[in-house]
């Protein structure tokens, strides 16, 4: 696969020669940072008709392996059940920046895969044009067999080889949507098969010949360090090997899993806790709090809303707060890997396959080549598994006892080691007009940042309501919790504050929660539709047994507009979640039963943390350890969901992480429109 | 150590290891059945359910010497080609998302079958409310339940088929 041999003029699509035969045209994918002559995806027609795209993604649940196969699908005109999708290891040979984040896959391979299927579809056509002495015009494509006027067909399998002699065609065309015959459709994921009967490769599954196991016991504070141990009562348990230091805390490697926890049970410890052993949530609020009266770091100012306020007929405030949130994947983390003197190889699940790469050669002191990232399914992801802490420890735990070694963290370590999403505190002030109408808002944002301001106020400073006079200042208040990027990101607790907020502006002007988004979003009509069409669904206005209420709840996050209805029952005490209507308008399609799935998932997702979710801290250390302290939706607690798509042609935008952050909203607004009683603080429950 | 013994997925097996290591690690480490998998380790989340003589039970919270004698079936046994009203069901509904839950929630759901070959949704909810899904593919693992109780019923309406690779 490392002989290039021809390019186009643009650069991003090649023919490469194969040891396996058959066709072989790499692709360059859009938004990568590689050197131009490097290639991250590539496509393989092999002299048995299948297809295999080779793409540097990977799957964690939302639906990649389906999604990317069907642009490709659609374009090359090939059978569909010939086709499927391999994650490579990463290598030398690729670009930056290889992973899955930010809902982005579609969208960075929409156009690019198209095109690849595209090309190699006109060359394999031309190669059955030359070899019948024909015009390619006169031949045509169809489930991977070109045919002629002539009654004449060649599969796909039979012309790889000669098209790939061939130069890629320099002018590409591609479908209008209206010709779609793949894209739009719903596909079944191709990847069911093998999740139903326990075959799918998930990192955790990985066996490898001479396999040790470990666990590694870490400091319970964050940040803390070993100061001394002893393992003597450690190597004494049945089936454990060794016990060794790594930078994070104390592997103990055995020949089973079991066994290595059993040895970990057994290390005495001594930890140098640090200087964040007197942390608690409790004083995490406090210093939230503390900075509400000061002024923080402007990151969005429309009008004059100091002003605003001063005049206004009517003000009002409120506070809101949400706890750090673990991402608890149902596969807890793992890695495995084999350092060898001049190698290392990594077989993980793992949402960033760069950065892993990097830190095994970080640590390794290996060169690019040298490293070799496998990528399997993961158990879940969430954000989680684009940090590299888990796979730096197995790297570590492999160079220090020269074998391959599973590093699997028990759930706890899972729970109690994350990089949650932030705790945040915000407080909120509006002005109305004298009809009622919102015509002033404030909002100022305590919480941890990473990576700059940018996570603490999305889904507050870039609101879609056109409210003419807008002030968002945001501290970064940060104690020392690990956090970062979890499902939606800052839209999982902005959104909630700015819907709750506006609800509260609506109340407060005697307006219904529709009417007011109705007349702030006229400017913004791709939100508008998406609300209009899930109020329709939901049945707004209409009236409700007693204890039932409904809210709405709207996100324009990841290039998508997605709008939700909540309808939620109060009942003697217990909240119940009864329906959800969701209205996305997530660009074009690819496949309508994935939208389906991952609103679903999304809205399962914010249920738990709208209704259940807390994580707390205690002298520095996390309270909750496993899932009868931080518990999760439960397949009796889902509501019925119903999803809407509002028809559009505009580009692809994400979806995995669409529909989290406005359920959280639309239940909250719900509750009050069923109890009169506001939630301003998570869980509700 | 005396060696343990009991019946997996319809063939004799003996293991020689500690009698308290629990089933889960004992088919995942070493007989090296991955499908059956790890989620907590204390019988909360229902990744690691099998049936042990037909009944699921959470193998992460069972030691291995407590199937001495016993049939075990897990998910590589719960049919040859993966072809039991569950499974097709499970296909045909469009289920898995990460698809790492789905092993335990497919033991359960086939041991609900089995009990009561027409469950209720109130069936449904008590038998799986133990199994998390974090992806949240519950409306779908409903309608698969109840898909998967057609398929057997049409099964069981022209003949009484033999049980696809013996799993109970």
């Amino acid at each position: 696969m490392s002989t290039v041999v021809k390019a186009t003029r643009r650069g991003f699509l090649k023919t490469a020669a194969t040891a396996a035969g058959g066709l072989l045209l790499g692709v360059r994918l859009r938004g990568d940072t590689a050197p131009a002559s490097k290639l991250n995806a590539w496509v393989h027609i092999a002299p048995d008709d299948s297809v295999t795209l080779f793409i540097h993604k990977a799957e964690m649940g939302q639906g990649t392996v389906t999604s990317l196969s069907m642009l490709l699908a659609e374009e090359l005109e090939c059978d569909w059940s010939k086709i499927r999708t391999e994650f490579p290891g990463i290598d030398a040979a690729y670009g930056r920046n290889q992973g899955v984040v930010g809902s982005a896959s579609i969208r960075t391979s929409y156009e690019p895969l198209r095109r690849a299927g595209a090309a190699a579809r006109q060359m394999l056509v031309e190669a059955a044009a030359q070899q019948w002495g024909v015009a390619a015009s006169e031949c045509r494509a169809r489930n991977s067999m070109v045919t002629d006027g002539n009654g004449r067909h060649l599969g796909y399998g039979a012309l790889a080889e000669a098209a790939s002699k061939l130069s890629v065609p320099a002018n590409i065309t591609l479908k209008t949507p209206q010709q779609f015959m793949v894209i739009g459709k719903p596909h079944k994921r191709l990847d069911a098969p093998d999740k139903t009967n326990g075959r799918a490769q998930f990192g955790i599954d990985t066996r490898l010949p001479g396999m040790l196991h470990a666990v590694v016991e870490r400091c319970p504070v964050f940040g803390g360090k070993v100061a001394s141990f002893d393992a003597s009562k450690a190597k004494a348990v049945p089936g454990v090997k060794q016990v060794v230091q790594i930078s994070t805390g104390v592997a103990v490697v055995a020949d089973n899993t079991w066994n290595a926890a059993q040895g970990r049970k057994a290390l005495v410890i001594q930890w140098d806790e640090g200087a964040r052993a007197a942390v608690s949530s409790a004083s995490i609020s406090a210093a939230f709090a503390e900075h509400m009266s000061q002024p923080g770091a402007v990151q969005r100012q429309n009008g004059d809303a100091a002003a605003a306020l001063a005049g206004a007929a009517k003000k009002i405030e409120a506070t809101y707060e949400v706890p750090y949130l673990a991402h608890a994947p149902m596969e807890p983390l793992n890695c495995t890997v084999d350092v060898r003197p001049d190698r290392c190889e990594v077989w993980a699940s793992t949402q960033g396959q760069t950065a892993a790469h990097s830190e095994a050669m970080r640590i390794t002191g290996l060169k690019p080549e040298q490293v070799l990232v496998h990528t399997l399914y993961m158990g879940g992801g969430f954000g989680r598994r684009a940090r590299s802490d888990y796979i730096g420890e197995a790297v570590e735990i492999s160079k220090a006892i020269g074998a391959p070694v599973q590093l699997t963290w028990m759930r706890e370590d899972d729970m109690q080691q994350d990089w949650y999403r932030p705790a945040s505190l915000a407080h909120f002030t509006g002005a109305l007009d004298g009809d009622g109408w919102p015509v002033a808002l404030t909002s100022r944002v305590a919480s941890p940042y990473f990576g700059g301001p940018r996570t603490a106020v999305e889904g507050i400073a870039d609101m879609a309501y056109a409210i003419p006079n807008l002030h968002v200042d945001s501290h970064d208040v940060n104690l020392g919790i690990p956090v970062s990027y979890w499902r939606s990101v800052g839209y999982s607790q902005n959104t909630f504050f700015t819907e709750s907020f506006l609800d509260e502006l609506a109340s407060a002007g005697g307006k219904d929660p529709l009417e007011v988004r109705r007349r702030l979003l006229a400017k913004t009509p791709r939100m508008l539709a998406a609300l209009e069409l899930a109020a329709e669904k939901a049945g707004w206005g209409k009236p409700l047994p007693a204890g039932h209420g409904r809210g709405i709840g709207l996100s324009n996050n990841i290039g998508s507009f997605t709008a939700q209805v909540a309808e939620v029952s109060w009942l003697e005490g217990k909240l119940r979640v009864e329906r959800v209507v969701c209205a996305v308008d997530c660009g074009q399609v690819v496949n309508p039963a994935g939208v389906e799935q991952q609103i679903q998932s999304g809205i399962a997702f914010g249920l738990s943390a709208a209704l259940k979710g807390a994580i707390t801290i205690d002298k520095g250390r996390v309270q909750q350890g496993n899932f009868h302290q931080y518990d999760v939706l439960r397949i009796d607690e889902m509501p019925f969901v119903e999803v809407h798509l509002v028809p559009s042609e505009a580009a692809p935008g994400g979806i995995g992480e669409a529909s989290t952050p406005g359920i959280v909203a639309a239940v909250a607004n719900a509750f009050f429109a069923a109890t009169g009683k506001r939630v301003r603080k998570l869980p509700i429950a | 150590m005396p060696a343990i013994r009991f019946t997996l997925n319809g063939k004799s097996q003996t293991v020689d290891v500690v009698p308290a290591m629990p089933l889960l690690w004992v088919l995942r480490d070493t007989l090296g059945l991955t499908g059956t998998k790890f989620g907590c380790g204390m019988a909360l989340c229902g990744a690691c359910t099998v049936h042990v003589n037909g009944q699921p039970i959470r193998s992460c919270s069972m030691p291995v010497s407590g199937v001495a004698g016993k049939n075990v079936a897990t998910i590589e046994g719960l049919s040859a080609q993966g072809t039991h009203p569950v499974q097709r069901a499970w296909v045909e509904e469009d289920v898995p998302q990460c698809g790492y839950c789905q092993s335990g929630q497919i033991m359960t759901a086939a041991a609900l079958l089995a009990k009561k070959s027409v469950p209720t949704d109130a069936d449904i909810d008590e038998a799986l409310h133990n199994n998390i899904c974090r992806c949240g593919a519950y409306q779908a693992i409903r309608r698969a339940c109840h898909r998967a109780a057609q398929y057997h019923a049409e099964a069981n309406g022209f003949s009484r088929p033999a049980q696809d690779g013996g799993a109970e």
